[in-house]
């Protein structure tokens, strides 16, 4: 909780309808969560139940059909400073080099870049000496990284992330999950992180909020006891392994899922 | 019900396919002299030049064959030094309305690519024309221009326009056609304006194509101003041409047509160049 005791995002009844050529299509239900300051939250689905919508939405990118998304007791309804997203697929702009497309955000605001704090992310992250690489001359891991750097360096409060390492290999997901938990345990940042990877859920989360197929509803919400900073040894560990089964078992029960 | 801009609303958040944009046409036109590298392709390309333009040297000379039929390339670069003089100035002629009138093309056509993309259905009503601008061969319009302009630079710059504008327009059109959601979102998510998206991803992006348009638009606008030369008019390279065949002074008439190839070379290498420059990214 924030020291006036309201938590940090608020989702309150958020549905949406999309209205496609060939019909409508109900993506989000009734979906109300609150992740406090500080927190790292998981939002966990199958594909297609509306996770990106949900995000696209905590970012102010798009409106809801109902309901309301609040940042710090404010409404939401436009891109606003303290939100800085993470696409999948690191989302660079393949014409400019990897410091250029680090400075975007300051360029678009019209600020000089914080270079201090760039060059600090940048060592953290391990790409020091890459500044003037092209995106396509660096691994899938790289781009990440750069986009994570982009992120950070306007210090956002809220970090929002789409399913940020869903198209890198097992090891550099590994390596990635360790780098955001440094991050965050260093920062605490407010993050919301989406997946369908139970297992990185689970690694990474304060708390997993599961959803169900479309349209997307709240199914669950687990809490993540498992002691920080987690290491790589925690996959094996037998409460980790209980808590996937858990979590597994909450996603195949359709029916149960329907009454929440 | 939050109000967000309309424009956000209901655009599809999915980002499989984000990265896939199309590779353009570019790549194709840049492969062609990227084989240029290293220097034994380029004493290949030498040793191959000099054997097709000496074995025709030779075989002219061999059979005796007249220079009204078909100078020797000798005769043909002897032509162009000593009657420069004479070409020189045509040689102008033809690239001032080349220059302006591919200017006002080009920037007509891009600007239009431009807006037009951003509203589909105005889209929709204007590209069959566009298409007809694209399809109809400006040079059959050149007798009627020169009724209303006279035999000045007005009517052939006027089909130079004409000609490459629609080109460069329906080449940029495809390329801001390239919407990348993703993109956009992600300078949407950082505050940009719609302006800020235009100049900072949709132009860009759209970069390949419109270097592209650019070339073929400023080929087709080199053809048709030496066009419109041959119809009507006393100068500029094309009239020459009809000149020089009249009075059957072949070295000469050859000596216009390598200026021509020279330009025509230049054009490329030119926006090939450039296409290395601000769109090598795609490839
Ligand atoms: N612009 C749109 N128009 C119509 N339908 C849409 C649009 N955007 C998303 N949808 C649909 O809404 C549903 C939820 O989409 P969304 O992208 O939010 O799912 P997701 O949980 O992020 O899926 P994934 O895990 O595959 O990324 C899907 O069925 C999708 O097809
Ligand atoms: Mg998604």
């Amino acid at each position: 909780m924030s020291q006036n005791g309201q938590p940090k995002l608020t989702v309150a009844n958020a549905t949406k309808y999309y209205d496609t050529g060939t019909g409508r299509v109900h993506a989000l239900d009734d979906f109300s969560i609150e992740v406090q300051e500080g927190e790292l939250a998981c939002l966990l689905g199958p594909s297609g139940c509306g996770k990106s919508t949900l995000l696209w939405a905590m970012a102010g990118l798009h409106g809801l059909s109902s309901g309301e998304i609040r940042l710090d007791g404010k409404p939401v309804t436009k891109p606003n400073p303290q939100i800085a997203m993470v696409f999948q697929e690191a989302n660079l702009l393949p014409w400019r080099n990897l410091i250029k497309n680090i400075e975007l955000p300051f360029e678009i605001r019209g600020q000089r870049p914080d270079q201090a704090r760039i060059d600090a992310l940048l060592a953290e992250v391990g790409l020091t000496g890459f500044e003037s690489k092209m995106p396509r001359e660096l691994s899938g891991g790289m781009q990440q990284r750069a986009s994570i750097v982009r992120a950070l360096s306007v210090d956002p409060s809220l970090l929002l992330m789409d399913e940020p390492f869903g198209a890198l290999d097992a090891f550099t997901r590994d390596e990635m999950n360790l780098l955001i938990q440094q991050i965050w345990m260093e920062t605490r940042k407010t993050i919301v992180f989406i997946t369908h990877n139970i297992a990185e859920a689970v690694f990474l989360a304060d708390r997993v909020f599961v959803m169900s197929a479309r349209p997307g509803r709240l199914a669950r919400i687990f809490e993540i006891d498992l002691p920080r900073p987690r290491n790589l040894e925690i996959f094996m560990a037998p409460h980790f392994i209980e808590l996937v089964g858990e979590i597994k078992g909450s996603i195949d029960h359709k029916p149960q899922v329907q009454a929440a | 019900m939050a109000s967000v801009d309309r424009e956000l609303r209901d655009k599809i958040p999915t980002f499989e396919k984000a990265g896939a944009a199309d590779v353009g046409n570019w790549s194709s036109a840049a492969s062609t002299l990227s084989i240029l590298k290293g220097s034994r392709d380029v004493t290949l390309i030498l040793v191959t030049a000099i054997i097709v333009f000496g074995g025709a040297e030779l075989l002219l000379r061999l059979f005796e064959v007249p220079a009204y039929i078909a100078p020797t390339p000798s005769q043909v670069v002897w032509a162009l030094i000593t009657d420069f003089p004479y070409i020189g100035p045509h040689i102008g002629y033809t690239l001032i309305e080349l220059l302006v009138g591919f200017s006002i093309g080009a920037s007509i056509g891009f600007v239009l690519a431009a807006v037009i993309t951003q509203f589909p259905l105005v889209e929709k009503i204007v590209a069959p024309y566009i298409l007809l601008l694209v399809t109809t061969p400006m040079l059959a319009l050149v007798p009627l221009l020169i009724l209303k302009f006279g035999f000045g630079f007005t009517p052939r710059i006027i089909a130079v326009t004409l000609a490459s504008g629609p080109m460069v327009m329906i080449n940029a059109a495809t390329g801001f056609r390239r919407t990348d959601l993703a993109k956009i979102a992600l300078a949407r998510s950082f505050g940009a304006s719609t302006l800020q998206i235009f100049l900072k991803i949709r132009i860009p992006m759209a970069m390949p194509m419109v270097i592209v348009g650019l070339m073929i638009g400023s080929i087709f606008g080199l053809l048709t101003a030496v066009g419109a030369e041959m119809v009507g008019g006393s100068f500029g390279l094309g009239n020459r041409l009809t000149y020089y065949s009249s009075l059957i002074q072949m070295p000469q008439f050859f000596a216009c047509i390598l200026v021509l190839a020279v330009i025509g070379i230049s054009i490329y290498v030119f926006f090939y160049w450039v296409g290395k420059k601000w769109a090598s990214w795609e490839s």
